[in-house]
C-alpha cells in the first residue's frame, strides 16, 4: 500500500521535507535584502519544531511518517541503501564539521548592535544635567512661540549641515560621504526604530559624549561618533535635535500622561 | 526550622553588624553565585508552595459544589505535595539568610536598617502559614467541608502576605524609595511599596499560578508514564490535563503583568529600562521569546493530543494546521531581534543592523500584536478541545456561533489594526496601545466563554473522554511545559536583578565586591540553567518521596 495521508498521493516524510524546503526558499528569496543566517536559522528551527509537532498530534499520521523511515533501518531488502546512508551520513556529518572549522578569511562577523543605557547623569562642560529628566529647553516654543521655534530649527538645521551631514547625509539616513568609510555605518536617523524611539535627553547624551562616552558595559563598542561637546555649546546640541526630529517628521519619546 | 528562621530573621540585623567586613569569599563559585543558586531554589520552591494551595483550594470548592469525590481527593493529593515543598522551601530559605548575612554582612545591615519593622511581621506571617497549611493537610476529612475550605482560604491569604513582604526588600533593591539622598529611612511605607512592588506582587502571583499548575501537570505526566495499571493511568491523565489547564488559564494573562512590570522598570529609570530592553539584557528577552514559543506550542500540543481521547472531536481536527500555522508565524515575529547578528557582508546588504524590511517585526508594536494573536490562538484550541464531545441543541447554536466567529475575527482585526497603526504614532501613544489590545482579547475571551457556557448547557454528548488513553507524547509536552516555565523564571529572574548592574541597592549602595561586573550572557544562562537541573533533581525526589508515602506498609506488602 502507498505511503498515504488522507488519501493524498505524497508519502508524509515526503510532504513534510517538501514544505520545510519550500518555506527554506520562501525566506531565503522572497525578503531582500537576505535574511542574515543567525535569523534565518532561528526561523527554519520554527519551521521544523511546528511541522514535527503537527505530524505527531495525530497517531496515523505520526506511524504513517515514521514507517519509511523504520524500513529503511530495519528491512531486509533495504540493507543496500542502508548501507548507502550509513557511509553518507557520517560523511555529511564530517564534511559540515570540516566547512564550520575551516573558514574564509574574513573580517569578524557584526555582532549584534545593543542600545547603550544611558548615565543618570553627566557632566557637561562644568554643569550637571540629568540624562533621566532633562528637556529640551526650546521644545515648549513650538507651541508657545512657533516663529522662535522654527529659528531654533533653522539653527540646528545649520548645525547639522556643518558638522554631521558628512556621515549622517542629506536626508539623515546614515549615507553621507564617509558613510561607507565606517564599519558599523552611521545611524539612519529617519529610520522610524531609531530617534522616534529615544528620549531627546538621550540623543543630547549620545551628541555629547559620542563614542568615547559609551558605557562600560555592552563593550567593545563600535562607534565613530565624535564627542561634539568639545565643538558645539548645549544651545547647538538641543537646536540640532530639534533639527533631526523635524526633518524626518518624527516626535521624541515622551512618557504617558 | 522554624525557631531556627525565627531566629535568624530577628537576630539579623544584630548578626550583620558584627565585625567590620563588607563581604567575605564562598569557596569554589564565589559568594555571588552562591546566592544566587540559592535564592533561585528558594524562590522556585516558594513559587510552587505559593501556587498549589490557590487551585488546591479552587479544586476543592469544586469538588463541594459538584459533590464530584475526585476533585476532593484530586486536591488533597496535590496538598501532599505541598507539605513536602513547604519544608524544603524552609531549608533553602534558612540557608539563603544564613549566607546573606555571612557572606554580605554590610548590605545585610542596611537592608535591617531599612526593613527591620517587617521582620516580625514576616516571623508571624510565616507561623501562620506554617500552621494553617498543617491544619488544612491533616484536617482533610475530618473538619467540616466549609470550616477546611476557610483554612485553605485563610492559608492562601496569610501566603499571598508571606511573598508581599518579602518582595518589599527585593523591589527596593531595584527602585529604592522612602529614604533620604543619604540612604537613610524617611518613611519604612514609601520603602515597601516602591513602584516596583505591586507590579512583582502580581506578576509573581499570576506566575506562581501557572508554574504550579505546570509542576502538577509535570508530576501527574511522571506518574502517568510509570502508570503500571490503567485506573492509574486515567487518573494521572486527568490531574495532568487539570495542571496544564492551570498552567494555561495563569499563562494567557502573563505577558499583560510581564509588560507592566516591564513599563514601571522603564519608568523608575530609563537607565535600567534601556539596559532591560535593548541594552546587554535584551538578549535574553530573545531566549525568552524562544521559551515562551515553546509554551505556547506545548500546551497547544498537549490539547491537541487530547482531542484524540474524545469522542467526537475528530471534526476539530483539520482546524489543527490552521491554528498551528498562525502559532508559528506569531512565534516567529515574536522573536525577531531588533537589531541583527550578521556577518560584515550580510550587514552591507542591510545597511547596517537592521533589516529594512524584519527591522519592523523587532519592535514592541509587533510583539504585541503576535502575542495577543498567540493566546487568542491558544483560547482557540482550548475551546475546541472543550467542544469535543458537545453538540449544542439550543435553537439559536447557529446564530451563537456566528457571533463567537465574529468576536474572535472583531478581537484579531483590533489587535492587528492597533498593531500597525501603532509604526504611524509617537512612542507615548504607542505604549497605550497595548491596552486596548489585551482589553480587545480579553473581552473576546470572556463573551466566547459567557456564549458557550449558554450554548452548550443541556447539549448533546456525542461520546465520552476516554481517561488514559492519550499518547505518551502528551506527556512529554506536560514536562517541557514544567522545564520551560522554570527555566524562564531563572532566566527574567536573572535579569529583573541582574539590571541593578553594580549596585546592591539601585543608586543607593553600590556594589564594591569583586563580582561587582555584569556576567557574560553565557555564563549567566548557564547558572540558570544549571539550577534548574538541581531544582529538578530535588522535585523528582519530592515527587518519589510522595509515592513512597502513598505505598502499603512493609509487613502489608510482605
Amino acid at each position: 500500500m502507498p505511503d498515504k495521508q488522507n488519501g493524498r498521493g505524497l508519502p508524509v516524510i515526503a510532504q513534510v521535507a517538501l514544505v520545510f524546503a519550500g518555506a527554506y526558499l520562501l525566506l531565503r528569496f522572497s525578503v531582500q535584502p537576505p535574511i542574515p543566517s543567525s535569523v534565518l536559522g532561528m526561523y527554519m528551527f520554527f519551521v521544523g519544531v511546528s511541522l514535527m509537532l503537527f505530524v505527531s498530534s495525530d497517531d496515523d499520521r505520526f506511524a504513517e511518517f515514521k514507517r519509511p523511515l523504520i524500513q529503511l533501518l530495519t528491512a531486509r531488502e533495504h540493507k543496500v541503501p542502508r548501507l548507502v546512508l550509513g557511509t553518507v551520513f557520517p560523511l555529511l556529518v564530517a564534511y559540515l564539521g570540516y566547512a564550520g572549522a575551516h573558514t574564509e578569511i574574513a573580517p569578524p562577523g557584526q555582532q549584534r548592535t545593543v542600545h547603550p543605557a544611558p548615565p543618570n547623569e553627566i557632566d557637561f562642560k562644568g554643569k550637571r544635567i540629568d540624562v533621566l529628566t532633562a528637556e529640551n529647553p526650546f521644545r515648549h516654543l513650538a507651541e508657545e512661540e512657533p516663529e522662535a521655534f522654527r529659528e531654533h530649527v533653522a539653527r540646528g538645521k545649520d548645525v547639522y549641515y556643518r558638522n554631521c551631514v558628512f556621515c549622517h547625509g542629506d536626508n539623515l539616513e546614515g549615507d553621507g560621504l564617509y558613510a561607507h568609510g565606517l564599519s558599523p555605518i552611521p545611524a539612519n536617523l529617519a529610520d522610524p526604530g531609531t530617534i522616534a524611539q529615544l528620549q531627546e535627553s538621550y540623543l543630547f547624551w549620545r551628541i555629547a559624549k559620542g563614542g568615547p562616552g559609551l558605557p562600560v558595559e555592552g563593550t567593545p563598542w563600535d562607534s565613530a561618533m565624535p564627542a561634539w561637546e568639545k565643538f558645539l555649546d548645549e544651545d547647538e546640541i538641543w537646536e540640532v535635535i530639534l533639527f533631526l526630529y523635524d526633518f524626518t517628521d518624527q516626535h521624541p519619546r515622551s512618557w504617558e500622561e | 526550622m522554624l525557631l531556627v528562621a525565627a531566629v535568624l530573621v530577628l537576630a539579623g540585623p544584630a548578626l550583620a553588624q558584627e565585625g567590620g567586613e563588607a563581604y567575605r569569599d564562598f569557596p569554589i563559585v564565589g559568594s555571588r553565585v552562591a546566592i544566587w543558586v540559592i535564592a533561585q531554589l528558594h524562590l522556585l520552591f516558594g513559587a510552587f508552595v505559593l501556587a498549589v494551595p490557590l487551585f488546591a483550594v479552587t479544586i476543592e470548592y469544586m469538588g463541594m459544589r459538584t459533590g464530584d469525590q475526585r476533585y476532593d481527593d484530586l486536591a488533597h493529593e496535590f496538598t501532599r505535595l505541598l507539605t513536602m515543598a513547604f519544608s524544603t522551601t524552609a531549608i533553602f530559605g534558612a540557608m539563603l539568610l544564613f549566607m546573606l548575612l555571612g557572606l554580605y554582612p554590610k548590605f545585610m545591615s542596611y537592608l535591617s536598617s531599612i526593613f527591620s519593622a517587617t521582620f516580625l511581621p514576616y516571623v508571624l506571617l510565616f507561623f501562620g502559614e506554617t500552621f494553617s497549611l498543617y491544619i488544612y493537610y491533616y484536617g482533610w476529612g475530618k473538619l467540616s467541608p466549609r470550616v477546611h475550605l476557610s483554612i485553605g482560604v485563610l492559608l492562601n491569604v496569610i501566603g499571598i502576605l508571606v511573598m508581599m513582604v518579602a518582595n518589599a526588600w527585593v523591589t527596593f533593591m531595584t527602585s529604592p524609595a522612602g529614604i533620604d539622598d543619604s540612604g537613610a529611612l524617611v518613611n519604612v511605607w514609601d520603602a515597601i511599596a516602591n513602584p516596583t512592588w505591586m507590579p512583582i506582587n502580581i506578576h509573581r502571583v499570576i506566575a506562581n499560578v501557572a508554574f504550579g499548575g505546570s509542576i502538577a501537570g509535570a508530576y501527574a505526566a511522571f506518574n502517568f508514564l510509570t502508570a503500571k495499571t490503567d485506573e492509574e493511568r486515567a487518573h494521572y491523565d486527568w490531574m495532568g490535563y487539570i495542571g496544564n489547564f492551570v498552567a494555561i488559564v495563569a499563562l494567557l494573562p502573563l505577558p499583560f503583568a510581564g509588560y507592566y512590570l516591564g513599563r514601571e522598570i522603564y519608568a523608575f529609570n530609563q537607565q535600567m529600562g534601556i539596559t532591560m530592553m535593548g541594552g546587554v539584557f535584551s538578549w535574553l528577552f530573545i531566549v525568552q521569546a524562544v521559551l515562551i514559543g515553546a509554551l505556547f506550542l506545548a500546551a497547544n500540543y498537549y490539547l491537541w493530543l487530547g482531542m484524540a481521547r474524545i469522542e467526537g472531536a475528530e471534526r476539530f481536527r483539520p482546524a489543527i494546521k490552521y491554528l498551528l500555522i498562525l502559532l508559528t508565524i506569531c512565534l516567529m515575529i515574536w522573536a525577531t531581534p531588533h537589531s541583527m547578528v550578521a556577518s560584515l557582508e550580510e550587514s552591507r546588504k542591510m545597511g547596517g543592523a537592521h533589516h529594512p524590511v524584519l527591522g519592523f517585526l523587532g519592535v514592541m508594536s509587533a510583539k504585541n500584536t503576535a502575542v495577543n494573536l498567540m493566546i487568542l490562538t491558544t483560547y482557540i484550541s482550548f475551546l475546541l478541545y472543550r467542544r469535543g464531545n458537545r453538540i449544542a441543541t439550543v435553537a439559536w447554536a447557529r446564530s451563537g456561533n456566528i457571533a463567537q466567529v465574529a468576536i474572535f475575527v472583531g478581537a484579531a482585526a483590533v489587535v492587528i489594526f492597533l498593531g500597525v497603526y501603532g509604526y504611524y504614532v509617537e512612542a507615548s501613544v504607542r505604549i497605550g496601545f497595548s491596552v486596548p489590545q489585551v482589553g480587545a482579547v480579553l473581552f473576546a475571551m470572556i463573551a466566547v466563554t459567557v456564549i458557550d457556557a449558554f450554548l452548550f448547557k443541556d447539549c448533546r454528548e456525542t461520546g465520552g473522554i476516554r481517561w488514559g488513553e492519550i499518547s505518551p507524547r502528551s506527556q512529554y509536552a506536560l514536562l517541557l511545559l514544567a522545564i520551560s516555565f522554570t527555566w524562564l523564571m531563572g532566566l527574567m529572574g536573572y535579569v529583573r536583578s541582574g539590571l541593578r548592574q553594580h549596585w546592591h541597592v539601585y543608586g543607593v549602595v553600590r556594589d564594591t565586591s569583586a563580582d561587582a561586573f555584569t556576567p557574560t550572557l553565557g555564563y549567566a544562562t548557564m547558572v540558570v540553567s544549571v539550577t534548574v537541573l538541581i531544582f529538578f533533581a530535588f522535585l523528582v525526589f519530592i515527587f518519589w518521596l510522595s509515592r513512597l508515602s502513598q505505598k502499603q506498609a512493609y509487613r502489608a506488602q510482605s
